[in-house]
């Protein structure tokens, strides 16, 4: 009996075939999660918004255009927002309008936007509503970007502001919002209206109320063929599905193409092709939520409990186009009926994949993939638990085992598990903080100096095993690993699972490599082939396959190299959007992941 | 012989005509009552229920062109819709679609409005017991002459009405309520209109006498609305009320429309849910029951150009009877 409870869960045995098929089970389970009979309809959920039963009116389309042109013009003139003509000409059209101006340094310098110390203004012009208390908002925002981008979005947002002055029916103020800097200036502008943080912000002087929902324009062109939605926020926030609904039901009822992670949708469901093209859609919506960055300019809103959207313009190879006043039309509609609203956006999901527009999966389909992944954890810690309070009964049994009784001392277990989270502190703290000292020595710019920092650390802590043993006096025991297993496999299942729920994306990925190396590791396996696999599932891997599959699917494909540098630019945005937003990938991956699995690294090398 | 048979049908004739008086002073109160009071409530609030505050006051605007006072009828509305900011055209609520009907119109008067609509203000203005600070608009001051014509619109499930979001009446209060009223003697006849979903549940529990009852739809039914404005952007009216104003701007006060075509109103051709109406407790047939007996306040007017004998004590305290009931009930 008691042999039988030590060996519980040993290869070939009913728990670990078990186990084998519980992780499977939940890949397929994942996988179905596209299969279009498995997933609901998209139905709008709020009474007060009703249906699109509103007629636009707006036709502006000419004027419009021609505002895009001016904003130009005068952009040029500038050299980055004209703040003067956008000032002037939001007064001529009746708004309340207020600037803002900010300056933020950036902890190393961006590559990929070219910016460092990085200075700007935000101008917003509000529409008040001419009966209405000035309780509540509505905001719609359009970035000022260098060249050529967005010039359209400036000029329909003056366009709408022009048409909605002169309608009576607004019970909500509605603001327009132009920001520069894009994020940055998001993130400037929303700290100075809720008062929170304003360090470096000039606070803002004009207010109108609680905001209630917030969409973003893209548009860089005169005509288009469709238009995206991009629902992903900050770490992996969604809006609340009613805004997503909402969209797709005026994109039906003006007959605009919608697509959303730029796909549109198929009808043919039961062939090979449907199912791929939505299983793609859904695995992109995965990996854009998994990586914790906003994007979109609507991101930001989310942490402020603010159903947020970004509706971009796409200008592709189709034949149909439609004009700016369709979607200054669309907009109209969209905004009416969230003027109709009374609370803010709650009746229906906040978390869902989107296989397609009109499609959904929610939390309580997807969730159980996860949870399949949790219960081989928590399996296995049952297994050593089981195991571990098993020696009183084999010396009753008469095996005589060289080991001692009693537990293994503290400091065996303690020191591995110090060890691993102080390396996760360094990887955290160091790389921005010595790229002065790395620049001087080495010959590289600011970025890659702590990008290449982060890795050394991150190689350097697989050394550790070897080092750490030498400095402690005594052998490790039999005992002394299970233990460190059993702690590091809990520790593991409350960081996944806590993830999960905060972002189901990065939680499942992160279980799907980590889960199987760290469920089977022990000291007995042989050395060279587990410390192979170990290091191709760790989490700077797992982040490379991302980052190649991401390319794949949008179509897109790097050569190696090419995924490398992609690799690299990755690990500064994340660093970066942590410092500027308070994205939490970068310090949960360094602080808690990494460390976490270095002590799984430490078990292997267990002697 | 023949002048004795003369003399004595020359003596005949006054008593004879007296009678003939006396039936027609009869038939005068043939349908029992004198006066009448309407009770109007629309039980929802937010502007996505704007056509329930449209159904109340189209069926407000037909009582009082067939002639019932303001100062007979109890007008509740949950919300102001006229007002409300989301209205493209302040200071009308539309009953149809491209703007037809405004059924707002400028002598509107409300009663209890916004947030005084509550189960208990209903139920004390039907059962009378409010507090003596209650203005005269606020009260129903009927009495055992009264017809009253009772009107709710909402939201409504099986056995419920939903009042304002927040709290709900049953059908046995509705029925014990109106019981109160028969035992106080505050009502003579009733009739009871509802538009709700599944509207012939809140008729079910009424066991008192002379009451009748229609519901836009059955239990296990929903009641539909109408047709939406795209202007506005909401439904203007309900199913059952569009086709009930319809069928009540082809009465006028001389109308002898009666009860039985009220019941054809809206067949499920047309209503989509089958209307239904209970008769089980009214006394006289619904066939000859006038529409401007609830809906209207029909004063019959005799002209007479003949003197009537007041001598015959019998005759003079009927008559008088008779003149006293008219004069308190102005």
């Amino acid at each position: 009996m008691g042999l039988f409870m030590q060996h519980l869960c040993e290869p070939d045995t009913l728990c670990h075939h078990f186990l084998m098929v519980c992780y499977l089970a939940a890949i397929v389970w994942f996988m179905g999660l596209a299969f279009e009979p498995f997933t609901l309809r998209t139905y709008m959920s709020e009474n007060a918004m009703g249906s699109t039963m509103v007629e636009e009116r707006f036709s502006s389309g000419e004027r419009a255009l021609s505002l895009a042109k001016e904003f130009d013009a005068h952009k040029r003139k500038a050299g980055g927002m004209p703040m003067e003509w956008l000032v002037k000409a939001m007064q001529a059209r009746g708004l309340e309008v207020f600037t803002q101006s900010f300056s933020r340094k950036l902890p190393f310098p961006d590559e990929n936007k070219e910016r460092y110390m990085v200075r700007g203004t935000n101008v917003y012009g509000i529409l008040r509503a001419p009966r209405a208390p000035r309780t509540e908002a509505l905001v719609i925002t359009a970035p000022c970007s260098p060249g050529n981008s967005n010039n359209q979005a400036v000029g329909l947002l003056l366009a709408l502001a022009q048409y909605f002055r002169n309608q009576i029916f607004w019970a909500k103020d509605i603001i327009f919002l132009v920001n520069e800097h894009d994020l940055i200036g998001m993130q400037a502008w929303l700290e100075g209206y809720h008062h929170t943080n304003i360090t470096g912000y000039s606070p803002l002087q004009g207010r109108a109320g609680s905001i209630q929902a917030a969409l973003s324009l893209e548009l860089s062109s005169d005509v288009i063929t469709s238009l995206d939605l991009i629902l992903e926020g900050l770490n992996g926030q969604l809006p609340n599905l009613d805004l997503a609904n909402l969209f797709y039901a005026f994109c039906q009822k003006l007959g605009v193409l919608c697509t959303i992670q730029g796909k549109l949708q198929r009808n043919d469901w039961d062939t090979a092709e449907g199912y791929t093209h939505a299983a793609q859609t859904m695995m992109l919506m995965v990996l854009k939520q998994a990586c914790g960055r906003s994007w979109g300019d609507h991101g930001l809103f989310l942490r402020y409990h603010i159903e947020a959207a970004s509706i971009r313009g796409i200008n592709g190879f189709r034949h149909y186009k439609m004009d700016v006043a369709t979607i200054g039309r669309l907009l109209e509609g969209m905004v009416r009926k969230l003027n109709n609203l009374l609370e803010r956006l709650h009746q229906s999901y906040f978390f869902y994949l989107l296989p397609s527009l009109s499609r959904f999966v929610s939390i309580g389909y997807y969730m159980p993939a996860f949870g399949l992944l949790a219960v081989i954890l928590l399996l296995r810690a049952l297994d050593l638990w089981v195991n571990l309070g098993a020696p009183a009964l084999e010396a009753v049994d008469g095996v005589t085992e060289a080991e001692q009784p009693s537990g293994p001392g503290v400091l065996t277990v303690l020191t591995p598990v110090v060890i691993s989270h102080l390396t996760g502190v360094a990887l955290y703290l160091l790389p921005v903080h010595l790229q002065e000292m790395a620049v001087e020595h080495f010959p590289v710019s600011e970025t890659e100096a702590v990008v290449l920092t982060a890795v050394a650390i991150y190689t350097a802590g697989l050394a550790l095993p070897h080092n750490t043993q030498r400095l402690l006096s005594g052998e490790g025991t039999e005992q002394g690993w299970k233990v460190l297993k059993l702690t590091a496999l809990l520790y593991l299942a409350v960081l996944l699972g806590c993830t999960a729920l905060i972002n189901f994306s990065l939680g499942f990925i992160l279980a799907v490599t980590l889960v199987p190396i760290t469920a089977s590791m022990t000291p007995h396996m042989p050395k060279a082939l587990s410390a192979l696999a170990m290091v191709l599932l760790s989490p700077a891997f797992t982040i490379l396959y991302c980052v190649f599959i991401y390319q794949e699917l949008i179509e897109a494909p790097v050569s190696v190299s090419e995924g490398w540098m992609l690799f690299l630019s990755v690990i500064s945005q994340g660093i970066l959007d942590h410092a500027l937003y308070g994205s939490l990938v970068y310090p949960l991956l360094a602080l808690f992941i990494y460390p976490c699995w270095l002590m799984f690294w430490n078990i292997l090398f267990w002697s | 012989m023949r002048i004795f048979a003369f003399i004595h049908l020359l003596v005949s004739i006054p008593h004879g005509y007296s009678n003939y008086v006396e039936t027609k002073a009869g038939q005068f109160f043939s349908s029992g009552h004198t006066n009448n009071w309407a009770v109007l409530v629309c039980t929802s609030r937010f502007w996505f229920n704007y056509r329930h505050v449209a159904n109340t006051l189209s069926v407000y605007r037909s009582v009082k062109r067939l002639g019932i006072p303001d100062s007979h009828i109890v007008l509740m509305l949950a919300d102001d819709m006229a007002c409300n900011y989301r209205n493209p055209k302040p200071a009308t609520v539309f009953s149809h679609k491209n703007m037809e009907l405004n059924v707002y119109g400028d002598d509107v008067e409300v009663d209890y409005r916004g947030y005084e609509v509550t189960v208990e203000n209903f139920l004390r203005v039907l059962t009378g017991r409010l507090p003596p600070s209650t203005p005269r608009s606020k009260r129903l001051l009927s009495d055992d002459r009264s017809n009253i014509l009772i009107y709710l619109t909402g939201h409504g499930g099986n056995g419920f009405l939903k009042f304002q979001d927040s709290e709900e009446i049953s059908n046995m209060e509705l029925a014990d309520a109106f019981e109160q009223m028969w035992q106080k003697r505050r009502y003579n006849e009733l009739l009871f209109i509802i538009d709700t979903c599944q509207g012939a549940s809140m008729y079910e529990r009424f066991y008192s006498p002379n009451l009748m009852a229609l519901a836009s739809s059955q239990v296990g039914e929903d009641s539909l609305s109408h047709q939406p404005d795209l202007a506005i952007g909401v439904h203007l009216m309900d199913k059952y009320t569009f086709y009930l104003l319809e069928f009540l701007e082809e009465v006028h006060p001389a109308s002898q429309a009666n009860m039985n075509d009220l019941f054809k109103v809206c067949p499920q051709s047309q209503c989509v849910s089958t209307p239904g109406h209970r008769t089980d407790l009214f006394q006289r047939d619904p066939g000859s029951v006038l529409i401007t007996d609830f809906f209207g306040s029909v004063r019959k007017v005799e002209i007479t150009k003949d003197t009537i004998n007041l001598t015959s004590p019998v005759d003079r305290k009927k008559y008088i009877t008779g003149f006293l009931c008219c004069q308190t009930n102005l």
